[in-house]
């Protein structure tokens, strides 16, 4: 019975299930179903076992306090095949709970999700099922505290597998060990550390029954859905994107702009006022914007970013994160109406000639910046110049040198030889 | 003077001849000094993609301890330029005295410097003797001309770049790029050359080697006299002056407080050399 109560719990679900809808009819029929007190007759004495010694034995306050148990939900309501047995004790192996007769939707709903898919499609058994989240005999609402699906619990309980480098591993989970990603999340934290009822878990980005792979458009994680999704929290940067070059790209359906986890990753979420992120994020900006990037690293932003501090501007500080425009939009940081305020937001004295500085100059680029091109060309020139010079210069003396020397060598060499032939 | 006496006394000669005052050996410190600070906190951003780079910032006490320093190391260096000027202007203007623009005490490039300079690479290659020097050779000038123009060129861009609001208001903001691509390029030059070129014309080269002690000590022998500078030498004895600049030899003290500082640089200067070559040969 334990396995029963544990492992088989789905199927002590879904009779219970089944049996509440027979629950009227079963009460004329003949034999009479029986009661809860007799299955507790022998599943709540710890010595009763099966043939092979395991124990069937399961605690019967924790059904009492389950919602089913509150519920007043009788054994046979899941176990619906018992209704009708008449022979006690009975066979070892019974039907499966069917939680479907009673929670159809939700089930529904599971079928459309990833985990039914990896059951059906891919025969991974290992794929949770109702009762590996809801628990079987002791389920609770999800609004108690105490219940595995409750908003402070749900992080543990989908950790059981994909917290579970092993599970992960046998079921081939391609995005790895997330719980780890996630705990030490700007989410995470707020809902592990500080235990913030608003800081989402799991569920809240990818739902509950219906979970569903991120290629799937009907997701809430797929692409173009992923601003909607995290706009139901953050709901003014969602305002922002959606009309941004970005948001407005996405929108349009193009498979390059970035969505928020684009920039944001979907699991290692980081607070954006944190060094390191602040440095990442402008390599993330260079996948697409590659050219901007090695501009910006040739200048003196870009060269203390790349030094590893953060305290001057990188990509977000002059253009701007989820208010991103074209330089030629108004509504732009860098448009020519707002780039010395942007600039002003570091340099108190930024005046318009100020904000003539480019601050993604390019030398090789001729028709941007002509001066500068031709600039970088003397300069080239004078090095090469005056390094070949003295580096000639340099070699033939060196060489002279060093003859000289061995000569000299030498010619000492011999006249102490002469010397001492001489004596 | 006809060949003999190759042996090289480094220190214990029994005549010595003064080639610089006390305030231009100072000065000199203060240069090297100066440079060395300016080099190692200014190379980092212009490599910042090297892990070194990363590194040796981080030595110095991040970005902006960095920056501090180099911007104190340039105030020095400034400073000294300044006084370099003023003793130049002292001489020229109150002292009246026009050997700082012509002749052989004077920096100004002349046309021996030309010949002499075609004359020595004639010698290198065996087909010439070598050329009779004065008191500045020609490489000496390039040397004292290239850290000229380097402190006019860096220094007026760095100026720039330190204090851009100010400078907005005199010139348009692309002039930023500009100032930013010179400062960096030109401080390559400098760095490359000194550490290579006058380290090698002064110190490494095979008659030198390891050190010319002369700019900490601010004498010569009278064996370097007459081989290195025969006609500064010849010109002396004609006109009687040599006696004038006659000099005991510098107390030992000096000699290992230039040892310790010229060998520092020296290495110093080698291992950034490395690691830029390093990082442009990669």
């Amino acid at each position: 019975m334990t396995r029963l109560a544990s492992r088989c719990c789905h199927a002590v679900l879904v009779l219970a299930a089944t049996a509440s809808v027979a629950l009227a009819g079963a009460q004329q029929a003949a034999p009479k179903p029986p009661a809860n007190d007799d299955c507790l007759a022998c599943h709540s004495d710890p010595s009763a076992a099966r043939a092979d010694g395991r124990t069937v034995a399961l605690k019967p306050e924790s059904f009492a306090e389950s919602i089913h148990g509150m519920g007043g939900l009788a054994c046979v309501d899941c176990h619906a095949d018992l209704a009708k047995a008449a022979e006690f004790p009975h066979a070892g192996k019974l039907a499966p709970a069917q939680c479907v007769t009673c929670h159809d939707k939700a089930v529904a709903a599971y079928d459309t999700g990833v985990h039914a898919e990896a059951r059906r499609a891919g025969g991974n058994l290992s794929a949770a099922m109702c009762a590996d989240c809801h628990g079987s005999h002791d389920i609770k609402p999800s609004s108690e505290p105490a219940s595995r699906t409750h908003h402070s619990r749900l992080l543990e309980t989908c950790g059981r597998c994909h917290g579970n480098d092993e599970i992960i591993k046998r079921g081939k989970i391609a995005i790895g060990n997330v719980v780890d990603l996630f705990r030490d999340s700007i989410h995470g934290k707020a809902l592990i550390k500080s235990g913030l009822s608003v800081a989402p878990t799991c569920s809240d980005c990818h739902g509950s029954h219906d979970i569903r792979r991120k290629t799937d458009p009907a997701s809430r994680v797929f692409r173009k859905t992923i601003p909607d999704t995290c706009s139901t929290c953050h709901e003014g940067i969602g305002r922002q994107y959606w009309v941004s070059v970005h948001g407005a790209q996405v929108a349009k359906g193009s498979p390059l702009a970035p969505v928020c986890s684009s920039c944001h990753t979907a699991h290692d979420i980081r607070r954006s006022d944190v060094e390191g992120w602040k440095l990442e994020v402008i390599t993330e900006c260079g996948t697409c914007h590659e050219q901007s990037l090695n501009t910006y690293r040739d200048t003196f932003h870009g060269q203390v970013t790349a030094l590893g501090f953060a305290r001057v501007a990188s990509c977000a500080d002059c253009h701007g994160s989820h208010n991103v425009f074209p330089k030629a939009d108004a509504r732009s940081t860098v448009s020519d109406v707002n780039r010395v305020a942007t600039c002003k937001k570091c340099h108190d004295g930024a005046t318009p000639s100020f904000a003539r500085y480019d601050p993604h100059g390019d030398p090789e680029n001729r028709s941007r910046d002509p001066l500068l091109f031709y600039t970088s060309q003397f300069m080239k020139m004078l090095l090469l110049g005056v390094f070949s010079f003295f580096g000639i210069h340099t070699a033939l003396w060196l060489g002279r040198g060093m003859q000289l020397q061995t000569a000299e060598r030498l010619r000492r060499r011999k006249d102490k030889g002469s010397t001492e032939d001489g004596e | 003077m006809t060949g003999q006496m190759p042996t090289h006394a480094d220190v214990v000669p029994h005549t010595h001849y003064r080639r610089f005052d006390r305030a231009d050996r100072l000065l000199h410190g203060c240069l090297m000094f100066s440079f060395l600070g300016l080099a190692f906190t200014g190379l980092p951003l212009l490599f910042s993609h090297e892990v070194w780079a990363a590194s040796l910032a981080r030595f110095f006490g991040g970005f902006q301890s960095a920056g501090t320093i180099h911007r104190f190391c340039a105030v020095v260096m400034m400073t000294v330029f300044v006084i370099h000027l003023s003793r130049i202007s002292q001489r020229l203007f109150r002292q009246k005295d026009l050997s700082v623009l012509w002749g052989p005490g004077s920096m100004v490039p002349q046309p021996r410097d030309f010949f002499e300079l075609v004359a020595h690479v004639r010698w290198f290659v065996g087909l010439g003797p070598q050329p009779k020097f004065d008191h500045f050779t020609y490489w000496e000038k390039f040397d004292y001309w290239a850290v000229f123009w380097g402190m006019g060129i860096i220094g007026g861009s760095g100026l720039v770049l330190w204090f851009p609001e100010v400078f907005a208001h005199l010139l348009p903001g692309w002039m930023f790029n500009i100032a930013m691509l010179i400062h960096g390029e030109e401080a390559l030059l400098a760095v490359g050359f000194i550490f290579t070129i006058h380290f090698f014309n002064g110190h490494l080269r095979p008659e030198k080697f390891p050190m010319d002690s002369v700019i900490f000590t601010g004498r010569i022998t009278l064996t370097e006299m007459e081989e290195e500078r025969p006609d500064e030498y010849e010109r002396l004895v004609r006109m009687g002056r040599i006696d004038e600049y006659a000099s005991a030899a510098a107390p030992p003290w000096v000699y290992r407080v230039g040892r310790t500082a010229g060998g520092l640089a020296v290495a110093f200067g080698l291992v950034m050399v490395a690691l830029i070559l390093f990082a442009v040969l990669k």
